[in-house]
């Protein structure tokens, strides 16, 4: 009985279940301190569909052998453009989404090709160069964002009139297109149906992806490549199409986000985005080599709620914020563990 | 006067094992320790590290050089043994700090360079000098401590050349005649008999002789190296010499790290079990990991009269031919996905089989159906031990992996089948299994076998002729009941004018 | 492998040894002469930033020599001597003797977070850098925790200079002017270049010159000597009977110890701490500056480490203003200097991961 339960907490990892009991400690101290849980539990939801497809962009990568994508941020950039295009046109609404979603795209697949020939240069290394080629990408596309030739006026600085403002609103154009969309509120929660359903759309395409042909080669080549080269497939190959795949969701991702945030975060804002994302998949169960689509979503909604909750439920308690420490505590830790971990999992 | 003692075995034979344990090398104490005792001088020893096993005077010329390529020659021969000087920062920081007292490294590494004869400038970095000199460096480097009692020569002759190896044994001599004890670990038996006063033989972790090397015979050597035939052959109605071709080989070349093959030349025949026999590295292994293209390959190659695409494992995957490799774990097997996908893998990438419909070919999805029925068929075929086809591969036992290896090559409805090592590392029971598996697939169904083992007891049973192995070429082909002797002498290099 | 990771080792170097210096020399020469910067102005400047900037920068090497990579983790050390300078500042440190006082505290706290730091390298072999870059962004959080939450609620605090308003948690910036320039002004030259005076900070110069010297020296100990065969072949050491394991702890908390003590030396330079972030960047500019000189993640020197400070920072001080002559934008030149930043540092992983890729295919 006892080795069960010390199998089970083996299985899962100290820290998750540290994290899991966190999420549940708070939500006991909200309801002992007569909180708004419905908004709670509101807020939580929203953001689980707002950063939901930004944790599953981490899959693919996971899976095809590269590790953690700590280049995330490369897609993200390719999707920011696609918003800033769809904005300065002034295409707004539904129209506005896909536009900025398929301009992020196009962008995305030869972004991710290059991002996957030069991660197959450097293998070993994925996730340090992966890292700094996102930071470098980051900070090269504040110059770009400085000197873009983009004219709408509600796009760049009033004063000077010379390049975009850090933060565009998208409340005329496309804001919360899918968050509104079918929206519902029961027991005083209320239910973001569009971005859910994106969500848990793109989730099920991810997994139906990983069941065809392309995706089990993916798969296979990525947990063993001499069984995999031995069977005619070339790990080269597989490796780009994981970051391709990874760089267009998380180009996807960030369109989701900014229509949920209601507004596009352009300069360093994406620099670091990948974090947080790679902290969610990891505590959903994910290790550094495997990945599911169901640790996506449980550790999408596990983190989320700490986020969501930590800052209205401490500060009751403590003045300032705490959240925010407590998000660089828990999301460094959750991937410090990983990393210390590599290669013993399955061993 | 120090003894030459040699100590011969096949790959897997536990010489490496019985190394790392006199040589206190920590993968010892992390998987498990070891039973019984080590005496040094008749006094017990149990070495928890080989800085304790140095200290104690042995010393150790590795396969692999042992040697840092950035560092010049004195360096390397005085590592982590450099005289030093104590300066003032050492006073209150302990001895690491301690400058390096290079005039004398120097000095020390020239008498030692000097005394296995070799002429090199002891400033010089390793990297860019010639292989053979850097051999002479580790035995330097052994020879530099003064402390060295027994040293130990772990396969030093698999990189030099001919005039460099007779060198190497002449260094041996000169351990020995200074009172250093010698052990000689080696594939070639040639040397043995050169150099070696006593020698051991290895087999399957236990010792199986210690014949004399001056008198017995290499043929005996090799005969106990490789094991004695326990049955008789099964009766078989093999393909006479009339039958067709199914594969020729001719001067086939393949650059497989360790099993190198250099000029081989083949036919095996239409419906035939071919077995290929050999000596650890003499390349028996190379030629199915060569032509399968899973290491860079040269020379012609006909399947069925047509001239065969090497370095193209999809390509001969698609041209019907199958393998099961000898490294399961490394090449065989995705351990950590589920029996069902493993057995069904080659199929799916080679054949697209087991997929539905889908108007993009690349994207066509999993038929789970179809798998889980083909799964559940092989594994009651071949008696696959598992809780279900969804168990992952890795915690199946050695055996229950290798019929997943089998049910995957089997899958592939292969013409012709490679098998390398079909019964290596796994339990009794299963080894009969799997070659029974084997034979009924060749009987009932015709697929043509190459079976490449180390085991020459199980090809005899099992093969039509067995292809006997030496230094990368075919030495002789030999019927299944040919004299031991016969096979003694071939895999020993010795032609049949001996 | 040994002849190829020698032609890997020469190609890498004739690249990123000579071309990537050259390249910023002239980058630099260039912005200097878009933005007719002063050679009096530059060195005024520059004085003051390599003075304060090389320890930091000298701090990376023995990882680096023990084959561990890039030291990301050097924020942790700075983070040590951020805690020290603020704890003596507070219990009313001044001048020389507050500073030496900083320093005393700052070591043994250093050792212990560097001692942490090499067991996390341990468990992580292999994936030192990215590990080590996490880790600071841990120590970021617990760092926080302390100073945001524990300075004056668990830990007596009480400083209302130094306080919030709610009485816990350190304000923003905290001044550190009772120890500025505590080592700068202890013997400084003045010299007056086309009618602008420069205070060269000669004690400063002395202290790096002497951690030059000390790196020096300790690559020819025989600690160093292990460290150095680690850096090639930890199995080659291993069997050697070099501690491999025990020596990277003390090449991690060395390190870890010397970054603590550039940070408080940049810290008595600048005068006031900017208690959430000073230390942030701490490992990016450190970094960025050696590699800028041509050191590889498995190479540097001494020398590399003293050019590659001078070239990034006069880089650092050209580029807002080239920017400005340029574009009339200030703005671009900054964002600029950060992009070459983390460009360098891709730059040279990923020669680093090519040669890898590169002798193992051989």
């Amino acid at each position: 009985m006892i080795d069960r339960l010390l199998g089970m907490v083996r299985e899962m990892g100290v820290p998750r279940l540290l994290i899991a009991g966190f999420v549940v400690l708070l939500f006991a101290t909200a309801v002992a301190t007569h909180m708004d849980i419905a908004a709670l539990v509101t807020d939580s939801i929203v953001r689980v569909a707002r950063n939901g497809v930004l944790v599953l962009a981490l899959l693919p990568a996971i899976q095809g052998g590269l590790g953690l994508n700590f280049g995330l941020p490369l897609g993200v950039i390719c999707g920011l453009v696609g918003c800033v295009i769809a904005l300065n046109a002034g295409i707004a609404g539904v129209a506005g989404l896909l536009v900025a979603s398929g301009i992020g795209v196009a962008l995305a697949v030869p972004a991710g090709a290059g991002y996957g020939w030069l991660l197959n240069r450097t293998r070993g290394q994925e996730m340090m160069v992966g890292t700094y080629l996102g930071f470098a990408a980051v900070s090269g596309m504040s110059i770009f964002w400085l000197l873009a030739p983009f004219t709408n006026p509600t796009l760049v600085w009033a004063i000077g009139g010379k390049g975009l403002r850090t933060t565009l609103s998208l409340g005329d154009s496309f804001a919360k297109v899918l968050d509104h969309w079918l929206q519902f509120t029961v027991l005083g929660v209320t239910i973001p149906t569009g971005a859910l359903l994106a969500f848990l759309a793109m989730c099920a395409l991810v997994w139906w992806f990983f069941r065809t042909r392309m995706g089990i080669t993916i798969t296979a080549a990525r947990s063993n490549p001499r069984f995999a080269r031995a069977a005619g497939i070339s790990d080269t190959r597989t490796r780009v199409q994981a970051s391709v795949l990874s760089t267009v969701l998380a180009a996807i991702g960030i369109v989701i986000y900014s229509q949920s945030y209601g507004f596009v975060q352009l300069y360093t804002a994406p620099l670091l985005m990948a974090f947080p994302a790679i902290a969610c998949i990891l505590i959903g169960g994910a290790s550094v080599t495997r990945a599911t689509v169901a640790h996506v979503i449980i550790g999408t909604f596990l983190f989320q709620s700490i986020l969501t909750t930590a800052l209205p439920v401490t500060s009751q308690v403590i003045e300032g914020d705490i959240s925010e420490t407590a998000r660089l505590i828990i999301q460094n830790g959750m991937i410090l563990y990983a990393l210390t971990r590599m290669g013993k999992e399955s061993a | 006067m120090g003894e030459i003692h040699a100590l011969v075995g096949e790959n897997g034979a536990g010489k490496s094992t019985l190394m790392n344990i006199l040589f206190g090398m920590p993968v010892i104490h992390q998987t498990g320790g070891y039973g019984g005792d080590v005496l040094l001088d008749g006094a017990p020893v149990r070495f928890e590290s080989p800085a304790q096993a140095m200290a104690a005077g042995l010393g150790m010329v590795h396969q692999e050089f042992m040697l840092l390529p950035g560092f010049r020659v004195a360096e390397n021969i005085k590592l982590n043994r450099e005289p030093t000087k104590r300066t003032v920062l050492s006073r209150v920081a302990g001895r690491g700090l301690e400058m390096l007292d290079v005039p004398r490294m120097r000095a020390d590494a020239r008498r030692a360079l000097d005394r296995v004869g070799l002429t090199v400038d002891e400033w010089l970095p390793v990297a860019g000098l010639p292989v053979g000199h850097m051999q002479f460096i580790e035995i330097a480097r052994e020879v530099d401590k003064e402390m060295l009692r027994l040293i130990i020569f772990d396969e030093p002759t698999a990189v030099l050349t001919e005039t460099e190896a007779v060198r190497l044994l002449d260094a041996m001599r000169v351990f020995a005649k200074a009172g250093v004890a010698v052990l000689f670990i080696t594939h070639r038996l040639d040397e043995v008999k050169a150099v070696a006063d006593r020698m051991t033989v290895l087999r399957d972790g236990e010792v199986v002789g210690t014949p004399d090397p001056r008198t017995t015979p290499v043929t005996r050597i090799a005969e106990l190296m490789v094991g004695r035939p326990a049955q008789a052959p099964a009766e078989r109605r093999a393909p006479g010499a009339g039958a067709a071709t199914v594969l020729r080989c001719e001067g086939l070349h393949v650059r497989m790290p360790g099993e190198p093959v250099h000029d081989v030349s083949l036919e095996v025949r239409v419906g035939e079990i071919f077995g290929i026999a050999g000596l650890a590295g003499h390349g028996k292994l190379g030629i199915a990991n060569g032509i399968m293209g899973l290491y860079p390959a040269s020379g012609r190659v006909l399947l069925n009269g047509a001239p065969f695409a090497l370095n193209d494992s999809r390509g001969a995957l698609e041209q019907g031919l199958a393998f099961v490799s000898e490294d399961r774990r490394g090449v065989g097997l995705l351990p950590d996905e589920s029996v069902e996908l493993n057995i069904a893998l080659s199929a799916l990438e080679a054949q697209g089989r087991f997929l539905r419909p889908f108007p993009v070919p690349a994207l066509r999805p999993l038929d789970q159906k179809a798998l889980r029925a083909h799964a559940l068929e092989m594994i009651r075929r071949l008696d696959i031990r598992t809780t279900g086809p969804t168990q992952h591969v890795r915690r199946l036992s050695g055996g229950n992996q290798q019929k997943v290896c089998v049910a995957r090559a089997m899958t592939l409805s292969p013409r012709l089948l490679f098998v390398n090592e079909p019964t290596r590392g796994i339990d009794v029971g299963a080894k009969e299994r799997v070659l029974q598996i084997l034979a009924a697939l060749n009987r009932d169904e015709g697929v043509t076998l190459v079976v490449t083992s180390s085991e020459l007891a199980e090809l005899r049973s099992l093969c039509d002729r067995i292809a006997i192995i030496y230094q990368g070429r075919v030495a002789a082909t030999l019927p299944p009941d040919a004299p031991d002797a016969a096979f003694g002498l071939a895999m020993a290099g010795e032609t049949a004018a001996a | 492998m040994t002849a190829s990771e020698k032609r890997g080792r020469g190609v890498g170097s004739a690249i990123a040894g000579q071309a990537v210096p050259i390249l910023f020399a002239v980058l630099c020469l260039f912005g200097i002469w878009v933005a007719k910067i002063t050679p009096a102005f530059l060195l005024g400047e520059l004085s003051a930033r390599v003075g304060r900037n090389s320890v930091l920068v000298l701090s990376l090497l023995l990882p680096i020599l023990a084959g561990l990579g890039l030291n990301f983790g050097i924020v942790i050390g700075a983070m040590a001597g951020q805690l020290a300078a603020v704890l003596i500042v507070h219990w009313g440190g001044k001048g020389i003797l507050g500073f030496s006082e900083a320093w005393l505290l700052a070591t043994p706290l250093a050792v212990l977070f560097g001692l942490v730091t090499g067991l996390l390298f341990n468990k992580a072999k292999g994936r030192e850098m990215v590990t080590g870059l996490i880790a600071g962004f841990f120590a970021n959080g617990v760092y926080q925790l302390l100073v945001l939450f524990a300075f004056g609620s668990l830990i007596p605090f009480h400083d209302p200079g130094m306080v919030l308003p709610q009485g816990y948690g350190l304000r923003n910036t905290v001044d550190l002017t009772t120890i500025q320039y505590a080592v700068d002004n202890l013997v400084a030259l003045r010299v007056t270049l086309e009618g602008v005076v420069t205070r060269i900070p000669i004690i400063t110069y002395v202290v790096v010159l002497a951690f030059c010297a000390f790196n020096l020296m300790f690559f020819r100990t025989k600690l160093g000597q292990q460290l150095r065969a680690m850096g090639q072949d930890p199995h080659v050491a291993a069997i050697a009977g070099i501690p491999v394991d025990r020596n990277r702890l003390i090449a991690t908390i060395l390190s870890t110890v010397f970054a603590s003590w550039g940070q408080l030396l940049f810290l008595q330079n600048i005068g006031t701490l900017n208690t959430y972030s000073s230390h942030e960047q701490v490992g990016m500019f450190a970094i960025a500056a050696l590699l800028v000189s041509g050191a590889t993640v498995t190479r540097a020197t001494v020398g590399q480490a003293i050019l590659g400070t001078i070239l990034f920072h006069t880089l650092f001080i050209v580029s807002p203003l080239a920017g400005k002559a340029l574009a009339g934008d200030a703005q671009i030149g900054e964002y600029f200097r950060v992009f070459v930043a983390y460009a360098v540092i891709t730059v040279a992983l990923v020669l680093h991961a090519w040669q890898i890729a590169r002798a193992e295919r051989e």
